[in-house]
């Protein structure tokens, strides 16, 4: 790996910290990025699907998934974990993530994961190829490309430390809060970061130092890099030792803050939990004069650093090493900006016409165009263009559950509201007020058991005990005169259509099997049209290629209720049109048909 | 500080607690007491189980995380001949130490409080072993030797054993290597018992997350039975959520000297524990005339170390940088008043002795999501309040800040110092970070 980040990373957000996350958004939006660099947000105890974040003046929704594999597996190029999850869980997250793989670099900003177990997660991430930014960090940014959260604070700090677009130094600090002071000298006294890390403030961090200037020393954009290190430990001796063997050639600039902890001898701890000197050669003046011999630009103090920068940078760009950057052309985010109320993305009217998911609406309305009510379904319920087999399965669907006379409940409502003089509206939603789990729910209960059977490798006879003790008949089984001898020509139908046009049935051909045995209890427990239809519409969404989960879902929201809906509202209109028609009057249901059982209340 | 020290008493219930887990075949009988004066100890000779401490010789020694305890003189372990230390003579020893201050060698210097009393255990040179293990580098490291107590740090390299485990090494790999390991001068006899405690040893001091564990020495007595004569322990305090329970209630004593904290510092600490938000105050030197107030873990560091550089190129001393502290992690208006209050405070209870101005540095890097203008707002009240001390002074305030909010900030806290008549000079991130500190000394 030549570079950290591209233009083209995007990441997976551990955590759904809308703050950072609209923090990176807002440069990507600023350095005008294609797509945003967060890709999916990782949120367990969250029920929402998706989070609005604003890009530039607009809106956009990041989806969220309850779990790193479920987002890994819907956004397979996201190859940046950005884990913020606190020190219990951070170990956890990063260790599931190596194992899933795919992912090259993963930052993790807790701070006190115990000693342990971050020694293990380092090392099982350095043994996976997998950069390690943190632990105890607030992370990494390549400007002009990408962004970690909340690095160089806000967006109009960005801009003034030139982070927005890349500069020619490569730059590595432990501490968080000094990155953005850096970047800032840098941007004052020279033109700029390329790259930048802030490793991380606790003892064991993933990557050092000498990973991240390895790497920066293999970036041409990177022409000298500024080191700033701490009291304690002996990272910076890896520093000089890469600069003796020639490992590194880029000039290095380094400060190793901490010079102050000589005066304490103990008890005194100055900063962070790495910053502790356990030998002299750990101490930061011992560094610093050590770094100076081997040929690094070392400052007097950290104040005079300044000047040290740039002195190097104006030497660099007197020989051409370093030439002047053209800035680039910068996107600026809108100070004030309104959440939006509501959210559609099946159509738009905001063109010249309508679309439905991206057609118009005159690509789909007319004869020519070849489409029909299941294509617009398609596009505005599934926003989907699904084959013609699934269009006219649909199709099918509709015109077979339009309308089944008028002794139903459904119909009977509508007709009794018609005939009290109200609206085609009002007299049918009446009607349509009676579907649920009685009236047309056979399709959704069919549906659902007899996918959780076959879901669950239950055998018939396994399925009828499980739905005895459900303690409900097998919705889609039995009908009221209809058996295999005198079979529903309705359901002949489907299945005939299905076994021509369907890729597979599977779930029809397990459900003939449960059929096999119902019927051989009972004549009329034969395979109905609900339960038909209800099977059929999965085994559908099947061959299309959706997960059972994506199906389950469809099932959970009541999807194929809405078939039903749709369909025997034509029906219905057809009754109250009949019923204005013939001018019925007021009904009133005759006497003789109520069982009066009323007996005088008592007193309690 | 993820590592922090805990009292050899504590060290020693914990083997105690785990002893059958990781040590089954090796006896321990943990006769230690912890005592803070002589009638305690008296006390719990009472109590049923500590019936030794009436009868057999005892040592005492005092159990405040300092070592060299021997070289110190600080430990009892004879009247006239060694093994004659009877309760009494402890009591009263404990008593005369706790009745004064005490200096060691290394020059730190207090009251000595925690002590630790044990029974006598009469042994040859021969049945002390050195033990310990840590961390080194990204590796775990076991040491052993043949040679205990103060002989074995003279002459490390030659008498020292050492096993290097990586985190990723297995169990039987890892015994292997302590087998190969064992030094050479351990009496064969004595070698598989030793090895086997060895094992054991490493093992303890993985699972309960030590980063230091040491016993110097150990002795091994007749019937495998385990002497643990000197312990010193630090733990991985991160590890403190998944060790609640092994653990216990344990104590992180600050370092013998340290202990005397003024009630600033401990103010500050106590507000600090309350709060998601960081608060840390060292006072270095009460009489010094600069008095810092930075955010962020990192600047903290850095203007220390500047404020160091120039006091000393400018005819100052250390002595001139009265604290060391941040406060950072977003705290709330009234923390950063709190603690502004503190800092103004401590500046103001003395005159400079050479009539020079107070200092008062408010710094801090561009921060990366600390609201800038509401941590300033805690200060500005604090400002309010202590004006006239201040003025008393000559307090000479210099502020650098960057962040969010930065603006504001800077402006409202010049707007409030020229209303109160307070000097003041206010830079944002065009200054660089410690360039205030040049400004304030280099006159």
């Amino acid at each position: 790996m030549e570079k950290l980040y591209t233009k083209d990373t995007q990441a997976i957000f551990w955590n759904n910290n809308t703050t950072a996350i609209q923090r990176m958004l807002d440069y990507d939006y600023t350095i005008q990025r294609k797509t945003p660099s967060v890709a999916a947000i990782v949120a367990p105890t969250s029920g929402n699907k998706f989070e609005k974040f604003f890009y530039g003046p607009d809106e956009v929704m990041i989806p969220l998934y309850k779990t790193t594999a479920a987002a890994k597996k819907e956004h397979a190029n996201a190859d940046v974990l950005l884990n913020f999850g606190s020190f219990r869980t951070a170990y956890d997250v990063t260790m599931e993530a190596i194992e899933l793989g795919g992912f090259s670099s993963i930052m993790v900003t807790a701070e006190g994961i115990p000693e342990r177990l971050a020694r293990k997660m380092n090392n099982t991430a350095r043994n996976a190829g997998v950069t390690v930014i943190g632990p105890a960090t607030v992370g990494a940014i390549a400007p002009g490309a990408f962004k970690i959260a909340n690095i160089g604070g806000t967006i109009e700090n960005i801009v003034n430390s030139k982070l927005h677009r890349a500069g020619s130094c490569g730059l590595v600090t432990r501490s968080g809060g000094l990155f953005n002071e850096l970047s800032n000298i840098i941007a004052i006294n020279a033109d700029g970061i390329a790259e930048g890390v802030a490793i991380g403030g606790d003892r064991f961090v993933g990557s050092v130092f000498i990973d991240n200037m390895l790497r920066m020393e293999r970036n041409s954009e990177v022409k000298y890099m500024v080191l700033l290190g701490e009291v304690g430990g002996t990272e910076e001796y890896k520093i000089i030792e890469a600069i003796k063997n020639g490992q590194i050639k880029k000039p290095v600039i380094a400060w190793c803050i901490g010079t102050i902890a000589k005066h304490f001898s103990t008890g005194v701890q100055f900063g962070h939990a790495g910053a502790s000197a356990n030998a002299d050669a750990e101490t930061a003046a011992a560094k610093n004069k050590a770094m100076a011999e081997a040929g690094i630009y070392v400052p007097a103090s950290f104040n005079d650093l300044p000047a040290t920068i740039n002195k190097v940078y104006t030497d660099m760009l007197a020989d051409g090493t370093i030439s002047e950057i053209p800035e680039p052309s910068t996107s600026l985010v809108p100070k004030v900006r309104r959440s939006k109320q509501f959210i559609c993305t099946i159509s738009d009217d905001r063109g010249e016409e309508c679309t439905y998911a991206g057609f118009p609406i005159s690509s789909v309305a007319t004869p020519d165009t070849g489409k029909g009510i299941g294509d617009v379904i398609s596009l505005l319920w599934f926003k989907k263009q699904y084959p013609t087999w699934a269009t006219e399965f649909i199709e099918t669907v509709i015109k077979t559950v339009a309308d089944h006379g008028p002794a139903v409940s459904g119909a009977h409502n509508a007709k009794v509201t018609a005939r009290a003089g109200k609206s085609v509206v009002e007299a049918l939603v009446t009607g349509l007020l009676t579907i649920g789990p009685r009236f047309g729910g056979a399709i959704d209960g069919a549906a659902k058991y007899f996918k959780h059977a076959d879901d669950n490798n239950l055998d018939p006879k396994a399925f009828l005990k499980y739905m005895k003790g459900e303690g409900v008949p097998i919705p889609g089984i039995g009908h009221r005169i209809k058996s295999l001898k005198n079979p529903d020509l309705r359901v002949t139908g489907l299945m005939n259509f299905a076994a021509e046009h369907f890729p597979a049935t599977p779930l029809l051909d397990y459900a003939r099997t449960v059929e096999a045995l119902t019927t051989s209890k009972k004549e009329n427990l034969i395979l109905n049209v609900d339960g038909t239809i209800g099977i059929l519409m999965v085994d559908m969404w099947r061959a299309l290629g959706y997960s059972e989960a994506e199906i389950n879902e469809f099932i959970e929201s009541g999807t194929l209720n809405a078939f039903f809906i749709v369909g025997r509202s034509i029906g219905f209109i057809g009754h109250v049109l009949d019923e204005k028609r013939l001018a019925m009057p007021m009904y009133r249901h005759p006497m003789d048909d109520i069982l009066y059982d009323v007996q005088e209340a008592e007193k309690l | 500080m993820a590592q922090k020290a805990i009292r050899e008493y504590d060290g020693k219930a914990l083997f105690s607690k785990q002893w059958e887990k990781y040590f089954s075949g090796f006896h321990y009988g943990f006769k230690s007491v912890l005592v803070t004066s002589g009638a305690e100890l008296l006390a719990k000779a009472e109590e049923h189980g500590f019936e030794w401490l009436k009868q057999e010789p005892l040592v005492a020694k005092p159990d405040m995380l300092f070592g060299k305890r021997g070289k110190n003189d600080l430990v009892l372990f004879k009247t006239n001949k060694p093994g004659d230390v009877t309760l009494a003579d402890a009591a009263k020893w404990v008593d005369e130490k706790i009745s004064h201050t005490t200096t060691l060698l290394t020059g730190q210097h207090g009251t000595l409080s925690h002590f630790i009393i044990e029974p006598f255990t009469p042994h040859s040179q021969e049945q002390e072993y050195y033990i310990s293990a840590t961390c080194v580098g990204e590796d775990d490291v076991l040491y052993m030797s043949a040679e205990g107590g103060m002989e074995v740090e003279e002459g490390w390299d030659e008498k020292v054993n050492e096993v290097v485990v990586p985190i990723d090494m297995s169990d039987a790999d890892m015994e292997h290597a302590v087998r190969a390991n064992i030094p050479a001068d351990i009496p064969a006899e004595n070698r598989g018992t030793f090895e086997a405690f060895a094992i054991a040893f490493f093992k303890f001091y993985r699972d309960m997350n030590f980063a230091y564990l040491e016993i110097n020495p150990i002795v091994m007595l007749d019937n495998n039975e385990m002497a643990i004569l000197d312990l010193v322990a630090r733990l991985d305090d991160t590890a403190g959520f998944l060790m609640k329970d092994t653990w216990g209630d344990i104590e992180y004593p600050t370092a013998f000297g340290m202990e005397d904290q003024s009630p600033e510092e401990k103010a500050i600490a106590d507000a600090d524990s309350k709060s998601g938000a960081s608060l840390k105050l060292t006072i270095l030197s009460p009489m010094g005339r600069v008095w810092t107030m930075v955010a962020g873990g990192g600047a903290s560091v850095v203007y220390a170390d500047t404020i160091a550089d120039f006091a000393e190129a400018n005819g100052g001393s250390i002595a001139d940088l009265a604290n060391y502290g941040e406060y950072s992690g977003g705290p709330t208006t009234s923390e950063t008043k709190f603690y502004a209050d503190t800092i103004i405070d401590l500046m103001t209870r003395h005159k400079d002795p050479k009539g020079q101005d107070k200092i008062m540095i408010i710094g801090g890097a561009i921060a990366n999501f600390t609201d800038v203008a509401k941590t300033f707002t805690g200060i500005i009240q604090s400002f309010e309040e202590n004006a006239e001390k201040m003025k008393e002074h000559n307090t000479k305030i210099y502020v650098r800040r960057g962040g969010p909010n930065y603006e504001k900030g800077l402006r409202d806290i010049k707007e409030a110092a020229d209303r109160l008549g307070l000097s003041i000079e206010v830079y944002g991130p065009e200054t660089h970070v410690t360039d205030i500190v040049r400004m304030a000394l280099e006159k």
